[in-house]
């Protein structure tokens, strides 16, 4: 620190001796403080609970809590590497549990309850958007302190384009997985142990439960080291470039490595559990598990990218940092000499200090004074009329292109009519240019196009045709007879008209919906 | 008039008499006049560039301005071609900024008067990231709200890990806000919001910062230069000179009387003092190494 710390608190440490100390020690205390902390992130969970009864309307029949943690695991789930989780989103994703909760309710009061239960979560009634809760600790020198602890379970932080996005927030990560106050990498490492075990003794529903903490973990890690890369790009002047960041990120691709190894053998052995599980349920489970580890993969990927961009910005910010030019000397710096040592400071006496900056820095206003007779004539003045429509549009002025197509639109449209086969009548290739040779023998170029269309419908795009609901579809299939043509080589192609079971593929439509 | 118009010939060509003639007060009062439009570019306007010029080339006529904005509670700062007639609001002055008319919740609520004070000094340490920025008059900064709000929160977190490395406990004592440690009131505000409008949620950091940056948009600090990252501005001369000769001796001076002294070695370098291993600079947003 530049700064000399400020004078301590005036509080007067009692005598040692005073009476007997009432903690076993400031070591136990933390440990107390820290669960305390921990218990307290559940609170407004069960706050929900106690607090549905005050609603106006019957609200009792839904599990608050229940929602809320579903909420917190939607928004974990989302939560990109860069923004976060969209707000519509989640709600729309958290219906159809509320709904499940009480089916003969309106659809308007699930929406309702799902916003109720995110916006609390976020906490929007209070200025912080967060919760406080109060605790008791014995400070060093025996006296009992009751503090606060600030935190947030859910927050809103700004996306690209001034969208306001969701993140869960690293004590609501630990009230979910439930592992309080350890650490990251251990914890990860465990459950990935724990997945490999259970799956090898082929305990599938416990090894989903298991991929699931490690998808948290994993979340929860790339968040961390997110945070410490953003640190380490601002960080210019004062990071040390030379051992401390090249170390940070070799350690970090490190791991990003042996993470997508380990992840990558994990996968191999479910797809195997998958395919050669019989029970359909085990294969329903072995496959979300395949896409639970695909989802971690992605992540590491999109971490590992991060990690190599890093070097390369750091790179760039000292050169054009450390080889500029030296100015001339000023003495003040603003972030060293004012903002570093103010934050620390208590809020009385850092406002003196943010106080005297605004007040000298803001400029100058000058102050409005207003005559009566220009408000009367300002208050009397109609408003001006807006012109509606706007400007006149120009007119374009339109160049026409020149058509440069190989075939005309009549051409066209007699090959379609050449091709516009009964389904349950199929020709050849070689019977259809015969019948366009004859239909217009002044047109050399209609065989062309029929042979080029009947290459065409070799390969069908039967699922494009089918999810636009068309009726039929014209194919080409090669048995294997040599077409016999002056013009043209290759296969005498098989060409018919196939129809598509439109019915089916609607239903399908829907299934996928 | 032209009896008036004589003398003011005469007493241009007797210079060194220093008779001064209303004419010559009415310019004068003109030119701190143009000065109080902190958005008027002198390069814009003919007269006000006239009258610049005349406050540099006539010692009598640069007194006389002077003295008639000392008279209205206005201390000048620059008189150059490229930041115009710079002046600002004495203390007390009508000119001045108060932080009650500012923003409304600050008179009842101290931390939110802090965090808007705060703002001000972040915009201005992320516009001027180096000493040498605020002493090269060329330099332009550049600051983008979400920028500001990223780079005041990385600071914070620092401090927040470091007193977890000590095992210091960094939660306020109950019922003394006072006592809480500065950063953590930026920290645990939210840093945005959804509002039922679609707006920025003004009590939130960011709107916070966004309020300052507009406000000192409207003073002729900073221009808009487009709406990325919650809106991007960079600075002009009158804001370095504003910041550089009054705000940042000011805070400074406080700071001093709090007991606390930033001690630097007396050269300033690129590098920090020792020990500073938490000067973030947001470059995150794009920002602010451009001269």
């Amino acid at each position: 620190m530049t700064v000399t710390s400020p004078a301590s608190t005036d509080r007067v440490p009692p005598q040692l001796s005073a009476g007997p100390r009432p903690a076993t020690g400031p070591a136990a205390d933390e440990g107390l403080a820290r669960r305390l902390r921990a218990l307290a992130c559940t609170a407004p969970l069960h706050d929900l609970d106690a607090r549905k009864a005050n609603l106006a309307g019957e609200y009792s029949v839904y599990g608050m809590a229940e929602i809320a943690l579903a909420a917190i695991d939607l928004v974990t789930l989302n939560m990109d590497f860069d923004t976060g989780a969209d707000h519509e989103q989640i709600v729309a994703r958290l219906l159809p549990r509320v709904a499940a909760q009480a089916p003969q309710r309106p659809a308007a009061e699930h929406e309702r309850v799902a916003r109720w239960v995110l916006e609390n979560l976020i906490n929007v009634g209070s200025v912080d958007r967060g919760f406080r809760a109060v605790y008791g600790t014995f400070a060093p020198d025996g006296t009992y302190v009751r503090r606060d602890y600030d935190f947030k379970l859910i927050e809103e932080v700004p996306g690209p384009g001034g969208a306001v996005y969701l993140r869960t927030t690293d004590e609501a990560v630990n009230v979910l997985v439930g592992a309080l106050d350890t650490d990251v990498t251990s914890a990860q490492i465990a459950a990935e142990v724990k997945l490999e075990v259970l799956i090898s003794r082929g305990r599938l529903a416990d090894a989903q439960l298991a991929a699931e903490q490690a998808r948290y973990r994993t979340v929860q890690y790339s968040e961390s080291l997110r945070r410490a890369l953003e640190a380490t790009r601002r960080n210019v002047r004062a990071v040390d470039w030379l051992n401390a960041v090249p170390d940070m990120i070799a350690e970090a691709l490190d791991h990003v490595a042996e993470r997508y190894r380990h992840e990558n053998a994990i996968l191999t052995n479910i797809r195997r559990a998958r395919d050669e599980a019989e029970d359909p349920e085990h294969k329903r489970r072995a496959a979300e598990l395949v896409d639970i580890v695909k989802d971690c993969i992605r992540r590491h990927t999109q971490l590992q990218a991060r990690l190599l961009e890093a070097g390369p910005l750091f790179r760039a910010e000292q050169d054009r940092q450390a080889f500029a030019t030296p100015a001339a000397a000023c003495g003040l710096d603003l972030y060293g000499h004012l903002l570093a040592p103010v934050l620390p400071l208590p809020l009385e006496r850092a406002i003196r200090v943010t106080d005297a900056f605004f007040a000298h820095g803001t400029g100058l206003r000058t102050p409005v004074s207003v005559r009566v007779g220009d408000l009367v004539d300002l208050l009397l003045t109609p408003p001006v009329e807006r012109e509606h429509l706007g400007a006149e549009m120009p007119e374009p002025d339109l160049v026409a292109t020149p058509d440069d197509s190989r075939f005309s639109e009549e051409q066209l449209a007699a090959a379609m009519e050449l091709l516009d086969l009964p389904p349950d009548a199929p020709r050849r290739l070689s019977g259809l240019l015969a019948e366009a040779r004859r239909k217009n023998p002044e047109d050399p170029d209609l065989p062309y196009l029929v042979a080029l269309l009947a290459i065409h419908a070799a390969s069908p795009p039967v699922g494009t045709a089918r999810r636009q609901g068309e009726e039929k579809l014209l194919f080409a299939v090669d048995d294997g007879t040599e077409l016999d043509d002056p013009e043209f080589g290759g296969a005498d192609l098989i060409v018919g008209t196939a129809l598509l079971d439109t019915a089916a593929a609607a239903a399908d439509r829907t299934d996928a919906a | 008039m032209t009896e008036h118009a004589d003398r003011n010939e005469d007493g241009a060509a007797a210079q060194p008499s220093g008779a001064v003639t209303p004419a010559d007060a009415a310019d004068a009062a003109r030119l701190v006049a143009f000065g109080l439009q902190p958005k008027l570019q002198p390069a814009r306007d003919q007269e006000y560039a006239d009258l610049l010029r005349r406050y540099r080339e006539d010692p009598p006529f640069a007194r006389l301005a002077d003295a008639v904005a000392a008279g209205l509670g206005l201390v000048v700062l620059e008189v150059s071609p490229r930041a115009g007639m710079a002046v600002t609001a004495a203390e007390d002055s009508v000119f001045a900024v108060r932080m009650s008319d500012y923003a409304r919740r600050t008179s009842a609520d101290s931390g939110d008067r802090f965090l808007h004070g705060l703002a001000h000094l972040a915009v201005a340490a992320l516009a001027f990231p180096r000493p040498e920025d605020l002493a090269d008059d060329g330099y332009i900064g550049r600051v983008t709200v979400n920028g500001v709000d990223a780079f005041v929160r990385q600071a914070c977190r620092r401090l927040e890990e470091r007193a977890a490395e000590q095992g210091e406990n960094t939660d306020p004592v109950s019922d003394a806000p006072g006592l809480e440690a500065a950063w953590r009131v930026w920290s645990r505000r939210t840093a945005t919001g959804a509002t039922k409008d679609a707006r920025r949620l003004a009590g939130s950091t960011t709107g916070i910062v966004a309020k300052a940056v507009s406000f000192l948009a409207d003073s002729g600090f900073l221009q808009r230069t487009g709406d990325d990252n919650g809106g991007t501005y960079r600075t002009t001369a009158r804001y370095q000179l504003q910041v550089r000769d009054m705000a940042g001796s000011a805070a400074m001076a406080e700071l001093l009387e709090l007991g606390v002294v930033p001690v630097t070695d007396g050269t300033p370098t690129l590098l920090p003092p020792q020990d500073t291993d938490d000067l973030e600079l947001a470059a995150d947003a794009g920002l602010p190494f451009h001269s």
